[in-house]
């Protein structure tokens, strides 16, 4: 990795906290990452994981109590962390948009999709209002919205869930960001509506080149969707990298069992085997391993220190002292 | 479905219609329109299909909680409910001389006996449990409803007997159900739903809300029940692997209907029904080399609105193989040989 | 995971290359107990929704304030007169002997009377700490009595509209359909009435019929005014109460806990008592909370225009109407009742924002 790489975005040990009343907590603990543009990344993980907290801190679009409170993200070297609210302004929107999980709730029910789309054209851009409209009309056509001219004079609750979706995606890609980030955008759709929608992803990926940060708890949808995957738990990264690598030699307990637990072709007819325990309490973080409260392997040196990231393959990265373990015991019996 | 097999619960015609006010006019929304399925003691029915199709509305009419608008409910060898339309061997309805349905027996019967025996899991671990109770009046609750205990210490007893069968820890029974985690709280659910000791329980999407790695300790606690205590489920969810898993036979709805009905793993291995085939392609499968190979079958269009279904089939608005008799007429469900019942004219 | 032998060679040489293995010693690779893992993952605090909500109320300053504020008041409204020699009826005398000198004194002021008697006995005599009223009575034990009958007119008042509303509200809300309709129809023509003239009318009228019906009661000493302004508050503000606690028993009542508890075979009541009332608590302590100064006001304004309780009791509505008279000689007259009034309603209006930031779940 030399200064001079093809990364469009590069997030190092980036640290989010809350201040709540009952304390700080620190939902996102040093996470790292790039990303290669016109690529797709999964950030994988349970509720609390981090994992939304990541993608917002990207956007810098956290709730008022949360902070960024260490690490840099740089978008082509530049580390936006430190612009101003005007330069962010201009990067949400023109750079890099976001679409969440639910659209109703992102989507204002009072103004017709029309104005809403032409709005957002209009703010990131020098088109005048006709141009913006006839844009609006074309991203529309676009995402798949049929008969656009009519949808432009609707209002979001007159829309289906997917096409409330589409609407979202074509308001993001308005402005031809370079990197859209999708907060589980299909969990709130059915699973015929959320193929459509995935499919319309990859499509427009092809079309117009953009890079995608997928956040979603569904390895389905990672596995069909992503080039690289980033596993996290507790705000930590477990482990990054290729969908091949994490799916099939996942090197930390926690995707391991994560892969165990999930029903699939062929497990139907056995027991599946479950990760134990409750979800992490981030106010109450374990000393060591954030996974070994849960962790069947747990060993001595999980409870007292936290796993460093190690390298296990080429772009394969774990931490886990498991693999430490291994390559420990494996030295041992040489000697003998 | 030969009739001398013996059935826990069987459902007959079974339509649930809630009337929605347009404007002055009242119209009907036909939730469940027409179903029957039966369901064997110990066996485990999914049902599945989108959201708005029906699904949880039969596990709730079948409880009872709403009173259905006609159709016939046996459980256990007691009719519940008979709104009395007699019906012939193709499914249609018998019409008198006067061209109006004969109406043969009414019944209607008072539910609570029965609630000892049928009950039900539902979806939102956050809102099934009341906030200001502790754990133990939650579970508690059916047994002073009941009043299955003689003394308090008895009760006591029996709670934490629950508890310790969903593997919740005793320690926390004067705890309150906002300070667990999703997962628990299903547990808790669970052993409220279990302390009438029934025999037949409704789960309502009960893993859905819950994180990935928590959804396999609930599923695997439903299998374990089941082995222990014979209780019956009909498992309603939206996710075919989660169903798939845990199910014997699975039914497949849409707007109101059923389309297909099978064994899990032939529905699985050889489904018929266009909608059926659709569904399962779409489903995102957790296996990355799969997923590059398959090609997904994307449906065109929404589901239709269920105030303003289309006529016959309702599928044949996003259905490849629709023909005209589609439109003309709701096709039966058909044994295809096997116990595997489809409901489609053309496949 | 499968067993790839050139996948696990390549990960080896990664790891080597990273990992200085002399730092580890096998003893750290030994796998955990579950007492060890267990004290990891340890249940946070058992905390009831009533101590939570309290806490949160504790962090409040203004909350805090408005609570000391408050209880400050009703301490002195109740020891005061346990302290005060005066009575609010009492017209001063000195040694039996009614003193006319003693109207309108400044506060801390004694009247010639007074001075001569403590001059001649030597006794000292309690001073009026906010003078005299025209009518030579100790302004402070009336301005004491004033903020007790404001007050519990304005408790009282709340409970009325409370338990009328929460019998109204819970029955149309928990049984919908039909009987809501008409439930809903009458409180939407109750609330079409314009309340103040109501409230005019209702208490000229019930003066003079209550009259005979009270006559030799306890509720005798309250005076008919006091009671009709009960009855006003009780007929009229029910209202906003009833269609809060239906709206909020609507909400509740489309949780999954409550279709739970149905599927159980819980019947009506029960299902009301234990689930829904429960959880429209907070609102409904909140809403009481915030309708005591508004019936405070209104008793004060019903007060300021002659329409309060009977002379000699007093109000501080009836206290500040009494003191225009003298507003610019007696100013203090005025001002007392005036910001006593201003205290109460301010602070309760705090503590009910308080409260309701505190217990709400929906604002957390």
């Amino acid at each position: 990795m030399g200064q001079e790489n093809n990364y469009i975005l590069e997030v190092k040990d980036l640290h989010t906290s809350f201040f709540t009343d009952t304390g700080e907590v620190q939902a996102v603990n040093g996470i790292s990452f790039n990303l290669e543009a016109g690529k797709t990344l999964g950030i994988v993980g349970e509720s609390g994981s981090g994992k939304s907290v990541t993608a917002y801190s990207i956007m810098q679009i956290l709730a008022e109590t949360g902070r960024i409170t260490g690490g840099e993200v740089r978008f082509h070297g530049e580390d936006i962390t430190k612009w101003n609210k005007k330069q962010m302004q201009k990067f949400r929107g023109a750079k890099c948009s976001i679409i969440f999980q639910d659209p109703m709730t992102s989507l204002n029910p009072v103004f017709t999709i029309g104005s809403q789309l032409t709005e957002a054209i209009l703010l990131h851009t020098d088109n005048n209002k006709k141009q913006a409209k006839e844009r609006a009309i074309e991203m529309l056509t676009l995402v798949g919205v049929n008969e656009p001219e009519s949808r432009m004079k609707q209002h979001p609750h007159e829309l289906s869930g997917g096409m409330r979706q589409r609407v979202m995606i074509a308001m993001a890609l308005a402005c031809e960001p370079d990197i859209l980030i999708a907060d589980e955008p299909t969990t709130a759709l059915d699973v015929t509506i959320q193929a459509q929608i995935l499919e319309l992803m990859q499509d427009l990926q092809k079309k117009l080149g953009m890079t995608i940060i997928m956040v979603t708890h569904d390895l389905g949808v990672i596995a069909s969707m992503c080039d690289e995957i980033l596993v996290m738990y507790g705000g930590r990264v477990c482990e990054r990298g290729t969908a091949d690598a994490i799916f099939y030699h996942p090197a930390h307990e926690y995707t391991k069992g994560l892969l165990r637990s999930i029903p699939k072709a062929d497990n139907m007819n056995e027991k599946l085997i479950p990760i134990g325990g409750t979800p992490i309490n981030l106010l109450q973080m374990p000393e060591g391993c954030a996974f070994c409260p849960r962790c069947d392997a747990a060993m001595k040196i999980c409870l007292k220190e936290k796993p460093q990231e190690f390298r296990v393959g080429e772009t394969h990265i774990a931490s886990c002292w498991m693999n430490i373990k291994e390559l420990y015991e494996a030295q041992e019996g040489e000697r003998v | 479905m030969s009739e001398n097999e013996k059935y826990l619960l069987k459902v007959e015609h079974l339509k649930q219609y809630f009337p929605v006010r347009r404007g002055f006019k009242t119209i009907p929304l036909k939730a469940v329109d027409d179903i029957s399925f039966s369901v064997k003691p110990g066996e485990t029915l999914g049902l599945v299909g989108e959201s708005g199709c029906g699904k949880t509305t039969v596990g709730r009419t079948l409880l009872r909680l709403y009173q259905p608008t006609a159709g016939r409910i046996v459980f256990d060898g007691d009719v519940l409910f008979d709104s009395g339309e007699q019906y012939d061997e193709n499914g249609k309805v018998v019409l008198g001389a006067d061209g109006k349905p004969v109406i043969g027996n009414k019944v209607d019967v008072n539910m609570l006996p029965y609630r000892k025996q049928m009950q039900m899991v539902f979806q939102d671990p956050y809102s099934s449990l009341n906030p200001r109770m502790t754990v133990e009046d939650i579970i508690g609750e059916p047994l002073d409803v009941h009043k299955l205990y003689r003394s308090r210490d008895e009760r006591r007893e029996k709670i934490l007997g629950l508890m310790e069968l969903v593997g919740l820890n005793a320690e926390h029974a004067m705890r309150y159900a906002h300070e667990f985690s999703g997962g628990q709280r299903q547990r808790i659910g669970i052993a409220r739903a279990l302390a009438v000791n029934p025999k037949f329980i409704v789960c309502d999407e009960p893993v859905s809300a819950l994180d990935v790695s928590i959804q396999a300790q609930v599923v695997n606690m439903f299998e374990e029940l089941q082995e222990k205590l014979g209780v019956a489920y009909l498992f309603i969810a939206h996710d075919l692997l989660v169903v798939h898993h845990i199910s014997d036979r699975i039914a497949v709805m849409y707007l109101g209907k059923m389309m297909e009905l099978a064994d899990a793993d032939e529905l699985n291995e050889n489904p018929i029904h266009p909608y059926t085939l659709s569904l399962l392609s779409a489903v995102p499968i957790p296996d990355p080399e799969t997923a590059r190979k398959s090609k997904r079958i994307v449906l065109e269009g929404d589901v239709p609105s269920p105030l303003n279904m289309p006529t016959g089939c309702p599928f044949r608005t996003r259905c490849r193989y629709a023909t005209e008799q589609c439109a003309k007429e709701m096709p039966q469900l058909t044994d295809r040989g096997n116990g595997h019942f489809v409901a489609c004219f053309n496949k | 995971m499968q067993g790839n032998g050139n996948e696990e060679l390549k990960k080896k040489q990664f790891l080597s290359a990273q990992v200085d293995l002399s730092k580890f010693n096998s003893a750290q690779f030994e796998a955990a107990t579950d007492e060890e893992k267990k004290q990891q993952d340890v249940m946070g605090e058992s905390t009831t929704f009533f101590k939570d909500g309290m806490r949160r109320l504790r962090k409040n300053p203004l909350a805090m304030a408005s609570i000391i504020i408050l209880l400050l008041i009703i301490v002195t409204i109740i020891v005061a007169p346990h302290i005060v020699p005066y009575k609010y009826y009492e017209i001063i005398s000195v040694d039996g002997v009614r003193d006319k000198s003693a109207s309108n004194l400044a506060p801390f002021t004694y009247s010639k009377l007074e001075t001569q008697y403590m001059k001649k006995t030597g006794e000292k005599l309690f001073p009026h700490i906010l003078g005299t009223d025209s009518l030579s009575r100790d302004y402070f034990i009336r301005v004491i009595y004033g903020t007790r009958v404001s007050l519990s007119v304005g408790i009282v008042a709340s409970v009325m509209v409370l338990m009328i509303g929460l019998l109204y509200g819970s029955i149309a809300g928990y049984f919908g359909g039909r009987i809501d309709l008409i439930m809903m129809r009458i409180v939407d023509i109750i609330y079409s009435l314009p309340d103040m003239l109501i409230i005019i009318l209702l208490s000229v009228v019930l003066n003079q019929t209550l009259a005979p019906f009270i006559a030799g009661t306890v509720l005798e000493s309250l005076g008919t005014n006091m009671i009709s302004i009960f009855i006003v508050f009780g007929l009229l503000y029910w209202v906003s109460m009833a269609r809060l606690i239906r709206g909020q028993i609507l909400t509740i009542k489309n949780n999954e806990y409550v279709l739970a508890a149905r599927c159980i075979g819980t019947k009506n009541g029960r299902i009301l008592r234990r689930h829904i009332l429960p959880n429209c608590l907070s609102v409904i302590i909140i809403t009481t909370a915030l309708q005591v100064p508004s019936a405070i006001f209104t008793e004060s304004y019903l007060s300021f225009l002659g329409l309060g309780v009977s002379a000699p009791l007093t109000s501080l509505g009836s206290l500040a109407n009494d003191a225009r008279a003298g507003m610019q000689s007696y100013p203090h007259r005025l001002i007392v009742p005036a910001v006593t009034i201003c205290l109460i309603v301010l602070a309760l209006n705090l503590l009910g924002d308080g409260l309701r930031d505190a217990f709400d779940s929906k604002l957390n």
